[in-house]
C-alpha cells in the first residue's frame, strides 16, 4: 500500500469538525486490545502535542503566519485531544508509563533500523538502550510497588531486561547536542524520523513531569524524577538532529509530513475497527493541512513543496516486536557513551558528564535502587517462591547504617 | 446483551503470557539470561522508604477552632483539648464519606437504568432508599459538627485520607463499561468501610460522653449494615445466576 502523499488532497479544513461525544469517545480495551493499539494511541499524542508546540513556537516569531498557525493548530490540539482521550479509565498512570515506554523502544527501533542516515541512526540507537533499560526499572517499581505484572501490558512484545543503565545515562548538556542533518541533502525521510522522535521524547518527559508527583511512594516519585531528567536529555539529543536553518514553513511542512506519515502507518496496521476509522480520518486531516502549508510556501517563500517531500512514503512505520534488533544493539552498544556530538566507548566518555553524574547520584540512584537485584518473571517475582517467602528482618538497623 | 451478563464471557483478553507462544518464552528466557544491573533485593528501596516515613511530615492538620460564640458550655467542653480534635477529624471523616456515598448511589442507580439489575438483585427503589439514608447520615454529621463548633466546610486530614481511599471505587462507578454487578462490586468496599467507621465513630462519640451522638451513629450504623449485607446478597444472587447460565434469564 502506498501513499501519493501530492496527489492525495485529504479533507480541507473547514470540514475538519469534531464534537465533544467524538472527543471524549470509547476508550480501547487496557485487556482486550493489542498492545499496539495503544502503542499507537500514545506515539500519535505525542505527535499532535509536537504540532501544537511547533506551530506556538513559529507564531511567537512569525506575525503574518499567526492565522494560518492558530487555525491548524487548533484543529490538531483537538486531534491530539481525541486520541488521548482512547486512553482507559482503568489504565494506572504507570500501566500508562510501561506503554510510553513501549512506544520508545518499538518506534525507535524501526526508525533506527530504517534511518538512512548511519550517523542519525546511530544516534537512535543509543537512545533506545535508555529507553530501554527505563522499561525495565519501571517493571520493578510496578512488580515491587503495586504487585503488578508490566507485561500485562507489553503482551510479550517487548523484553524487560536492563539496558544501559539508567544511572549513567546522566551527562552534561554539551553531550547531549548531535549534529544535525543538512537540509538540502538529507532524505526527507530523516527528516520525518527526527520530527517523530522528538515530538515522542517531548510527550513522555512532560508526561513523568506530570504524573511523578501523583504518586504518594517516595521511590516512585525518585524515579520519575530521575526518568523524566533523561527525556529531557533525549528531547535535547533529538531535537539537535533537525538542521537549524530550515525555515518555519520548512520545518511546518516536515511536521506535517511527519504527521501524514505517522496516520498512514497508524491506519496500515490497525486492528480495532473503530480506531482504524480515526486513524483514517486524521490521515484525510493531515493531508489537508500539509497542502495548505505547501500552498503558504508558494505564496510566501515563492517555492514548490514537492522539492522537499518524497512523492511516495517508504514502508509504513513497522508496529511490530523488534526484539532481535534491540538484542543486537543491546549486545554491541550498550557499553557506548556520548562526548560532544559523538557516540563513543565508554573510556573516552568526557569529564564534564563524569562529573555531572557523580553529583547527581551522590545521594544514591533512584533506578538502581528499585530494581536492585531484579529479573522480570511472568506473574511478578513473587512467583519465586524464595522472593514470597523472605524471612521478616526489620529495617530499623539496617537504615540507621 | 446485558452488561451484567458480559465481563465473564470468553473475549480475546490478551494480557497473559500463555496467549504469545512465540514471544512469552523468549521474554522469560531473555529475562533469565541477562543478570540485574545491580545486585540487592527490593530491602534497598525499602530501606528508603523508611528513611521518608520517619523523616517526613504529616499530610496535612485540623483547622483552628471557630469562634465558640452560640456553642453551648457543655460542648466547649466536650471539644476542648485533642480528645475534641479526634472527635471532629473523625466527624469529618464521615461527613465526607457520606457525601461522597450520595454521589455514588447516584452513578449506581444510573447504572440500573442503563443495565437493569437480575433475580435477586436490587430494585430501583433499594438503591434509591439506600441513595437517601447517605444524605441523611450528611446532614447528621453537618449538624453534628456545627453544634460542637466546627467548620463543616473543611476537609479534616481523615476526611482527605478517606477520599483518597475510595478513589478506585468512583472510577469503577463511574467508568460507562462497567455493569451494575461490577458497580456494586466497588460500592461494597465503601459499604464495608461504611460499617466499620460508624462502628468506631460511634465508640469514640460513647466514651467522650456524646450520648446522643452516640445514639445517631447506632442508627446509622444500622443503616450501613443493612446496605453492606445488602449488597453481599445481590452480588452473591449475580454470581450463582452467572455461573449456572441463568444471568441473560434473569437480568
Amino acid at each position: 500500500m502506498s501513499l501519493d502523499i501530492l496527489k492525495e488532497r485529504g479533507t480541507p479544513l473547514e470540514r475538519q469538525e469534531f464534537t465533544w461525544k467524538e472527543i471524549a469517545g470509547e476508550p480501547y480495551s487496557k485487556l482486550d486490545d493489542d498492545a499496539f493499539t495503544r502503542v499507537r494511541q500514545i506515539l500519535m499524542h505525542g505527535v499532535e502535542q509536537e504540532a501544537c508546540r511547533l506551530k506556538h513556537f513559529a507564531a511567537r516569531f512569525n506575525p503574518d503566519l499567526r492565522l494560518p498557525l492558530a487555525r491548524v493548530r487548533r484543529v490538531e490540539h483537538l486531534q491530539a485531544t481525541m486520541v488521548n482521550w482512547l486512553m482507559p479509565g482503568d489504565q494506572s498512570p504507570l500501566e500508562t508509563t510501561i506503554g510510553y515506554e513501549q512506544v520508545a523502544i518499538e518506534v525507535t527501533a524501526h526508525v533506527a533500523a530504517v534511518e538512512p542516515d548511519p550517523y542519525v541512526a546511530q544516534v537512535y540507537r543509543f537512545g533506545l538502550l535508555e529507553d530501554f533499560d527505563h522499561l525495565y526499572r519501571y517493571a520493578a517499581l510496578m512488580d515491587r510497588l503495586c504487585g503488578k505484572d508490566a507485561n500485562n501490558i507489553l503482551q510479550s512484545y517487548t523484553d524487560v531486561m536492563p539496558g544501559r543503565p539508567t544511572s549513567v545515562e546522566h551527562r552534561a548538556p554539551e553531550d547531549d547536542l548531535r549534529r544535525h542533518y543538512e537540509k538540502a541533502t538529507a532524505a526527507p525521510l530523516t527528516k520525518i524520523h527526527a520530527a517523530l522522535i522528538t515530538g515522542s521524547e517531548w510527550q513522555t518527559r512532560d508526561y513523568y513531569l506530570t504524573v511523578g508527583p501523583s504518586f504518594a511512594d517516595p521511590v516512585a516519585r525518585q524515579l520519575y524524577a530521575e526518568i523524566a531528567a533523561i527525556e529531557e536529555q533525549h528531547v535535547t539529543q533529538y531535537e539537535a538532529l533537525s538542521d537549524p536553518r530550515e525555515t518555519w514553513l520548512e520545518k511546518w511542512l516536515v511536521q506535517e509530513a511527519t504527521e501524514v506519515y505517522a496516520y498512514w502507518s497508524c491506519y496500515s496496521q490497525e486492528q480495532n475497527p473503530r480506531i482504524k476509522r480515526i486513524w483514517e480520518r486524521f490521515l484525510d486531516y493531515e493531508l489537508g493541512h500539509l497542502h495548505l502549508v505547501g500552498e503558504l510556501m508558494q505564496e510566501v517563500e515563492r517555492r514548490d513543496p514537492a522539492e522537499l517531500l518524497p512523492r511516495e512514503f517508504p514502508d509504513p512505520l513497522s508496529f511490530t516486536s523488534h526484539r532481535k534488533f534491540v538484542r543486537e544493539t543491546l549486545a554491541e552498544e550498550v557499553g557506548l557513551r556520548a562526548r560532544g556530538f559523538d557516540i563513543v566507548p565508554p573510556d573516552l566518555e568526557s569529564p564534564a558528564s563524569l562529573a555531572y553524574r557523580e553529583r547527581l547520584n551522590a545521594g544514591g540512584s533512584p533506578s538502581e535502587l528499585v530494581a536492585a537485584g531484579y529479573r522480570w518473571k511472568p506473574g511478578t517475582e513473587l512467583t519465586d517462591r524464595r522472593v514470597r517467602e523472605a524471612e521478616f528482618v526489620s529495617l530499623n538497623q539496617e537504615a540507621a547504617q | 446483551m446485558n452488561k451484567n451478563d458480559r465481563p465473564t464471557d470468553i473475549g480475546i483478553n490478551r494480557t497473559g503470557i500463555a496467549l504469545s507462544p512465540v514471544d512469552g518464552p523468549l521474554m522469560t528466557e531473555g529475562a533469565t539470561a541477562r543478570p540485574p544491573s545491580s545486585a540487592g533485593s527490593a530491602r534497598d528501596a525499602a530501606i528508603l522508604r523508611f528513611r521518608y516515613a520517619v523523616e517526613s511530615g504529616e499530610i496535612g492538620h485540623m483547622p483552628p477552632p471557630l469562634s465558640l460564640r452560640g456553642v453551648t458550655q457543655a460542648a466547649v467542653e466536650l471539644i476542648k483539648g485533642h480528645k475534641g480534635n479526634v472527635l471532629l477529624d473523625k466527624l469529618g471523616e464521615r461527613l465526607a464519606f457520606e457525601r461522597t456515598g450520595v454521589r455514588l448511589f447516584d452513578g449506581l442507580i444510573l447504572k440500573f437504568e442503563a443495565s437493569g439489575s437480575w433475580a435477586g438483585g436490587p430494585t430501583l427503589e433499594d438503591l434509591v432508599s439506600f441513595r437517601a439514608d447517605e444524605a441523611r447520615h450528611f446532614e447528621w454529621m453537618v449538624e453534628a459538627m456545627t453544634a460542637l463548633g466546627a467548620d463543616a466546610t473543611a476537609m479534616t486530614p481523615s476526611a482527605d485520607l478517606t477520599a483518597v481511599e475510595s478513589l478506585g471505587v468512583l472510577q469503577v462507578i463511574s467508568d460507562p463499561r462497567t455493569g451494575l454487578a461490577q458497580a456494586l462490586h466497588a460500592q461494597q468496599i465503601a459499604e464495608l468501610a461504611d460499617v466499620a467507621g460508624w462502628e468506631l465513630l460511634a465508640a469514640l462519640a460513647e466514651s467522650l460522653g456524646h450520648a446522643e451522638l452516640a445514639a445517631q451513629c447506632r442508627l446509622g450504623l444500622a443503616q450501613e449494615h443493612l446496605h453492606a449485607a445488602s449488597v453481599a446478597r445481590w452480588l452473591r444472587a449475580h454470581v450463582e445466576a452467572a455461573a449456572h447460565g441463568e444471568l441473560a434469564r434473569a437480568s
